[in-house]
């Protein structure tokens, strides 16, 4: 039997902010334990919850970039359940009234097509703190720093129909979330996490088969092997008879398989309510104005623009389009060279420059060869001046500090020899010390001239125009 | 004027004493203290008096008032009910649960209070959580009401509400969630002061039912009223439902000339549930009103009878969310030997609440579950609407709504505490004020069988001040607020 896949993401990013969403404690993540937990934070008998205004901000650009309504007045509701490292034993949470909904965003499919994909709502609620189960002797360490941290939950429609349009859904997220600096995106600190709901059916059904959810994937790779493996299990359940539970399970990585949670987690009534402690947020229509004329250029534009502006493919757009860090990069490179074409700046930037960052465990904006000197340097092949092999030794020695293009060139001497009269004499001298292999080349063996080409540029010491040598040395072997 | 001892005096009278210099905030917290060590055995009044620290207030309050930057309430010795935050005193919130908790922070209140200068004694007994209308449900046991000592003092500040009444203090504060201020107030021959939601801010005071809870405080005067009040009154940046409106000056508002008032007065108060006696009580402030040139005229609160039943929904749902933060992990009681998570959460609640307090978390756990939401809680929710509509309409011919405070004068001890639907209904009167916000006193207005009587006076949205003024106006031609419990004179 044919089966369709199912899937809606409620996706989890941590907000930017300096502070907690109802405290003025910080939130810098790995300080030690409880040390940044105020009283708020703890919970503690009449203490009362105050809103960060810039959350509200942050939801309103996401709502913005993703076409969604933003809300004129929503509600934060309490969720209730006890658990230790929930001090209040409830969690501030919208319910009824999320801040914005029924939005979309477009995705590129394993088959290359373009697909929407719903977004049901994205709402404003605080992180609990994390239990630590181990090194306490038997008991749980309770560490309260992270209670209070703003969140914003993404929940999509069901419209995903693989473990590979989840990947690109939830990489789509995280992109838009950094360019629109609401969300640092750090997976492994937690800032980006992700639960999935997953359900199959025979193809052409319409009702959906019984789902169950799998918490916390925290990287892309988790959510496709995740979703991959518990697919395949809900297929084998029914095709031997059985049926789906509804239940949550946990993806364990080591072992590629999910199992369920406890079920006791599972009966919990959360008692949703509103929160009487905090006023509907009323959203000003100038507000969500001025939010819009402020937001930078997203993703989707951005790639189109390059594709068009810079005569790039639609690869190359993508791949410098994936961070707005990457792509401003490339941009005051552009910028700063003369003649270059920004495809050979393209090219750089995807090969060298991205190489030299990696081995050196660096972002974009820590690059040790500028984006200026990227434009420099390219220029400096445009105009004839450095051949690439010389090109890539200048681009090693930035890298390593050792002064500008300019600089570089001029006090090792490295410009490119274009002088005619003194390539003349240099390919002369090589015909002269290589007579067998001219003699080969007059009897019709072309190939040969790579080997006397080769034999001109190491003469040169890799200085001279190679282009100029091939056609020198050809006019003097026709002679 | 009649010559009173110092514990009988006004707060008014005693600030002007102390500006006077005819007495030190010193001598005065000394008296006090005085009268509590000799006195509060028999009431339980207190949970903690702070002796040490009181006196060290008293003494900065007489080196400030000598270097001239003395506020009117600076050296004034009042007391602050045990729900308030106070920075390094326990705060128990009259529960077994909250025995150990030593706050590391002030309420707003307390610290605008300390700010003025005033001296704090100690702080009051009160109902568990506030979660009482007797003062019977406190770990600390019961408070006797000074007017006879096998009474109750109402509730839930009760605590507050003796002390006043039996000289132990100046003034103290309260809090009101469905009368706590009010009913006490009239049975101890006081006057309690309940302002609109969000005058004063909630920041320290410990939650019972955040929609509803209001601070205020318990005086022998409106005028003390209106003194306290002008400095507990305010926007709080820690309190989002505290109001940025700016505060009047009270003070003075009181002591302009009268106006004409329309006073309406709801007659299905006046029902079989209220006290014939009580009830001539009421009537006859009413004549005192009009003799002050008033007009009185009946208005229509056509579902204030829905009041009880919404209260009991709405403030125990909250109650039952708000409380849960008491579970033995960071502060207060903790239950000893548990074997795991759930066990644990268990004993440590069972163990740390009372039975009228498990009752409430019960109640309210029961109307927020899936399935009786919205059979309780929203259309408890739709309800309290209208009742808050009633009070506007109503607003809009008269300027006070007046009326009793409480059914009944004070009740014996241990009387209701077996039926906890006749205990409720003693709030009967008062609940409407809460559910709708809007600020609310009671005044004393007579005796029936030896026992002080209140008159409630209820304001449209921050009025506040008239609200004040008309109680003072009725004090200028009243003596019932200066009546004293005869052990205590």
């Amino acid at each position: 039997m044919d089966w369709e896949i199912v899937i809606g993401l409620e996706i989890h990013t941590q907000l930017a902010t300096k502070s907690k969403i109802f405290s003025g404690a910080s939130t810098a993540y790995g300080a030690p334990p409880n040390t940044q937990a105020c009283l708020v934070d703890l919970g503690y008998p009449g203490v009362l919850p105050v809103l960060n205004e810039q959350v509200v901000v942050m939801a309103i650009k996401f709502g913005l970039a993703t076409h969604c309504e933003i809300a004129p007045r929503s509600v934060f509701a309490r969720k209730n359940y006890f658990y230790p490292d929930l001090p209040k034993g409830y969690q501030i949470s919208q319910y009824e009234l999320p801040i914005v909904h029924s939005g979309h965003i477009d995705i590129v499919t394993e088959d290359g097509e373009v697909k929407t994909i719903g977004i049901t709502r994205a709402h404003l609620e605080e992180d609990a703190g994390k239990s630590l189960h181990e090194s306490f002797h038997g008991s749980s360490g309770i560490d309260l720093n992270r209670a209070g941290t703003p969140l914003l939950e993404i929940v999509s429609e069901p419209d995903l129909r693989s473990a590979a349009q989840a990947g690109a859904y939830m990489r789509k997220i995280h992109e838009l979330v950094r360019y629109l600096e609401i969300s640092d995106g750090n997976m492994q600190e937690g800032s980006f996490r992700c639960d999935a709901n997953v359900s199959v059916r025979p193809a052409g059904e319409t009702t959906l088969g019984t789902r169950t959810e799998l918490k916390n994937l925290n990287s892309f790779r988790f959510v496709e092997k995740a979703i991959e493996i518990e697919v395949e299990r809900q297929i084998d359940v029914i095709e031997d008879g059985g049926s789906v539970v509804q239940e949550t399970r946990l993806y364990d990585a080591d072992r590629n398989e999910t199992r369920p949670m406890r079920s006791k987690e599972e009966a919990n009534d959360y008692r949703y309510f509103p929160d009487p402690d905090l006023l509907p947020v009323l959203i000003e229509s100038e507000l969500v104005e001025s939010i819009r004329a402020s937001l930078p250029e997203l993703p989707d534009a951005k790639r189109a623009r390059f594709a068009e502006q810079y005569g790039l493919s639609d690869y190359d757009a993508d791949v410098l389009t994936s961070s707005a860090e990457l792509a401003d990069y490339f941009e005051t490179a552009v910028a700063a060279a003369s003649k270059a074409e920004p495809k050979a700046i393209a090219n750089w930037v995807q090969g060298k420059v991205i190489a030299a960052l990696n081995e050196d465990g660096l972002e974009i904006d820590e690059s040790k060869v500028t984006a200026a000197d990227l434009g420099a340097l390219v220029d400096k092949i445009a105009d004839g001046t450095l051949s690439g092999k010389l090109a890539n030794d200048v681009f090693d020695m930035l890298r390593a500090g050792e002064g500008t293009v300019d600089s570089i060139i001029e006090e090792r001497g490295l410009e490119q020899i274009t002088d005619s009269s003194a390539i003349a004499a240099l390919c002369a001298n090589v015909l002269a010390g290589n007579e067998a292999q001219a003699q080969q080349f007059r009897d019709g063996n072309e190939k040969v001239i790579g080997f006397l080409v080769g034999q001109a540029m190491k003469a040169s010491q890799g200085k001279a125009n190679p282009q100029q040598v091939n056609e020198v040395l050809r006019r003097l072997l026709a002679e | 004027m009649l010559k009173r001892a110092m514990h009988e005096k006004t707060l008014t009278e005693l600030s002007d004493a102390l500006a006077a210099k005819q007495i030190s905030a010193r001598e005065l917290t000394e008296h006090y203290l005085g009268r509590i060590e000799q006195l509060d055995a028999d009431l339980n009044a207190f949970v903690t008096v702070t002796a040490e620290q009181a006196l060290a207030q008293a003494n900065a309050a007489d080196e400030r008032r000598a270097g001239g930057t003395a506020t009117a309430l600076t050296g004034i010795p009042i007391a602050h009910k045990d729900i308030f935050c106070t920075t390094g005193i326990k705060t128990s919130c009259g529960s077994r649960m909250l025995d150990n908790f030593v706050s590391p922070y002030n309420a707003s209140i307390v610290a605008k209070l300390e700010d003025a200068g005033v001296v704090m004694l100690g702080k009051t007994n009160m109902d568990e959580f506030a979660m009482g209308s007797s003062n019977e449900t406190s770990f600390y046991g019961p408070v006797r009401n000074p007017w006879d000592l096998e009474r109750v003092p109402g509730g839930s500040s009760g605590g507050s509400a003796a002390a006043v009444a039996a000289g132990l203090c100046g003034g103290a504060t309260g809090t009101d969630t469905g009368g706590s201020i009010r009913q006490p107030a009239a049975l101890t021959g006081l006057t309690g002061l309940k302002p609109t939601y969000g005058r004063a801010s909630r920041y320290g005071m410990i939650a019972f039912a955040s929609s509803l809870d209001q601070a205020g405080t318990l005086t022998r005067s409106a005028a003390d009223a209106a003194l306290l009040m002008q400095t507990m009154a305010g926007f709080d940046a820690n309190d989002s439902t505290s109001l940025a409106d700016p505060v009047p000056d009270y003070v003075t508002e009181i002591e302009s000339p009268w106006e004409k008032l329309r006073i309406g007065v709801p007659e299905n108060f006046f029902d079989d549930g209220l006290d014939a006696e009580n009830a001539a009580a009421v009537r006859a402030s009413l004549d005192v009103f009009e003799k002050l040139g008033a007009t009185i005229k009946s208005v229509q609160l056509e579902h204030v009878h829905l009041s009880v039943p919404v209260y009991y929904v709405v403030a125990p749902a909250e109650a039952s969310s708000n409380l849960s933060r008491y579970d033995g992990v960071r502060f207060g009681h903790r239950a000893e030997g548990a074997d795991d998570l759930i066990e644990f959460y268990m004993r440590t609640r069972a163990e740390g609440f009372g039975a009228e307090v498990k009752r409430r978390i019960l109640t309210g756990t029961y109307v927020l579950s899936a399935g009786y939401y919205d059979a309780y809680y929203l259309q408890a929710q739709k309800a309290r609407q209208l009742i808050a509509e009633d009070f506007k309409r109503a607003f809009a011919d008269v300027d006070l709504i007046a009326g009793p405070t409480t059914p009944t004068p004070a009740f014996p001890i241990g009387q209701k505490v077996g039926d906890p639907i006749e205990m409720y209904l003693n709030d009967i009167y008062t609940i409407g004020a809460n559910l709708a916000g809007l600020p609310a006193m009671s005044i004393p207005c007579g005796f029936v069988s030896g026992l002080p009587v209140g008159l409630q006076l209820i304001a449209p949205h921050l009025a506040e001040g008239r609200l004040l003024k008309a109680a003072h106006h009725f004090q200028l031609h009243t003596d019932w607020h200066r009546q004293v419990p005869e052990a205590y004179a």
